[in-house]
């Protein structure tokens, strides 16, 4: 595999290099070191402790290590790809300029699928040839697919009501939007944030 | 923050020197290149172009002082100590190390008692407590004394030497011991070291098994290591051998023996001599939870 030997030429890390921030590669996974501490007591040896997250499914490892112990750095890409389709539960992403494919599991998606409309430009990030997570831009505009009627005179005391967007995804949206109207979504937090005017 | 920190820092290390001007003690100055610094298993020394090494501690000349007949010395100075970086480490540090001759480390305690009491009640003069993690420290209240021994099965349940034998002596201690200690809200002192952990500590009259070495610690963290000081040129020089053999067989650089210092360790009179990090010390008077709080700049700084 190509991308084995580009990692084998890599210099490898030692215990100094280890910092928040660092991304290796344990039992095959990239992970990131989220927290470091270097601990030594008095006249013993030096424990290097992390805390490092699985960068593919995010679970967490606590790990002690001492000096003489070396890692491999985990290169990882970022590219700029855009949504193409989904079918069963593979989405698949296309880099516009080398045509490249990549496939990603709903699972790895995780909330993410639920702002992805074709032509989507993301971030893909690329682990060798393996696609583990995207970014999206901050806001995205959605058409609103489904919901119902605000009654005027609605005494209800509801300020919000659900909709359900053209991907399928449903949140909370104010009384007054309306089926078919495009509204901007905070893909952070999952929330409405406006509507897009004109 | 950063200037009041420094305002602080300005202030416990004049409160420092107060109290051993105070106390009689001559305040010294020792060069901080030297050939050679003490060998030990895992501090690593930085060593400059002319092979000659930044002090990891000021201990060697200091104890030639001690030869020298001065009886009470005190030295703030900078040490370096190869890759230790961490919340509690910087690789270049200040200590603070004083030495008297004509006793043992029980007299050290004592001094570490009345310094603490008197930086926090000059330093802090509202709370005259010290800060880690939100909890004050009390150095007016009795301090607790605890040997290594009871420690590690008072709070571990497992025996010190076993520990030692398995490898996990710094794990029990960092991760179950000082946890521990960052409980009481009063300094607590560690003490009677293994013998394997002496250095250059003289072992305990009547039991070789045991150093006469202890620790300071306030709110879980280690401010100080003190002992009485072993005077055998002989036994000495086969504790670097072995720190050097231990090195060697880790991958370490094998360091350069101070000769000098063992020519004239057999003069040296019966004394005890403590190291405590102005740096950590800080930390404690402020609440500071980094050390890069307290010092003006880090190397990630420069």
């Amino acid at each position: 595999m190509l991308f084995k030997n580009i990692l084998r030429e890599e210099r490898m890390y030692t215990v100094a290099d280890l910092k928040k921030g660092l991304k290796i590669i344990l039992d095959g996974d990239p992970y990131l070191v989220i927290a470091f501490d270097f601990v030594k007591p008095g006249k013993g040896q030096a424990l290097y402790r992390t805390k490092m997250r699985n960068m593919i499914n995010g679970s967490l490892l606590d790990r002690t290590y001492r000096s003489g112990e070396s890692f491999e750095p985990a290169s990882l890409e970022e590219r700029t790809m855009e949504y193409l389709y989904k079918e069963g539960n593979h989405y698949t992403f296309m880099d516009q300029q080398t045509y490249e494919q990549v496939v990603m599991e709903e699972e790895v998606l995780g909330d993410s699928k639920n702002y992805l409309l074709e032509n989507l430009k993301v971030e893909v990030m690329l682990f060798g040839e393996k696609a583990i997570g995207i970014s999206l831009p901050n806001f995205v505009n959605l058409r609103v697919s489904e919901t119902e009627q605000w009654a005027k005179g609605d005494t209800s005391g509801n300020d919000s009501k659900p909709a359900t967007v053209e991907t399928g995804y449903v949140l909370r949206v104010p009384p007054f939007i309306e089926e078919g109207e495009l509204i901007v979504i905070d893909t952070r937090t999952g929330e409405y944030s406006t509507r897009v005017k004109g | 923050m950063k200037k009041d920190a420094l305002w602080l820092r300005a202030n416990v290390i004049k409160a420092i020197r107060d109290f051993f001007w105070m106390r009689g003690f001559l305040e010294v100055e020792t060069p901080l290149l030297i050939p050679a610094n003490a060998p030990e298993e895992h501090i690593n020394p930085i060593t400059t172009l002319s092979s000659w090494q930044l002090q990891t501690s000021p201990e060697i000349c200091m104890k030639r002082l001690l030869c020298n007949g001065h009886q009470k010395l005190f030295q703030i100075s900078r040490c370096w100590r190869s890759d230790e970086r961490g919340t509690r480490h910087l690789s270049e540090f200040t200590m603070l190390e004083w030495y008297r001759s004509d006793c043992d480390y029980q007299t050290l305690m004592t001094d570490c008692e009345e310094l603490l009491q008197y930086v926090a009640a000059v330093c802090q003069p509202d709370r005259r407590t010290f800060m880690r993690n939100s909890l004050q420290i009390d150095p007016f209240s009795p301090w607790q004394h605890i040997t290594v021994q009871e420690a590690f099965i008072r709070f571990g349940q497992v025996d010190v030497w076993d520990c030692l034998k398995k490898g996990l002596y710094e794990e029990i201690l960092t991760s179950v011991i000082e946890p521990a200690l960052a409980e009481y809200n009063t300094p607590v002192i560690l003490k009677d070291y293994p013998a394997e952990l002496a250095a250059l500590a003289r072992t305990k009259p009547g039991n070789r098994k045991l150093a006469e070495r202890f620790e300071l610690y306030i709110g879980g963290l280690e401010l100080a290591n003190g002992f009485s000081e072993l005077n055998d040129p002989e036994e000495q020089r086969r504790r670097f051998e072995e720190a050097n053999r231990v090195r060697k067989n880790a991958g370490q650089a094998v360091l350069p023996l101070p000769e000098p210092f063992l020519a004239t360790l057999a003069t040296m009179p019966e004394s005890a001599g403590i190291a405590m990090g102005v740096d950590r010390l800080v930390m404690l008077t402020s609440g500071a939870h980094t050390i890069d709080e307290v010092v003006a700049f880090t190397p990630e700084d420069l």
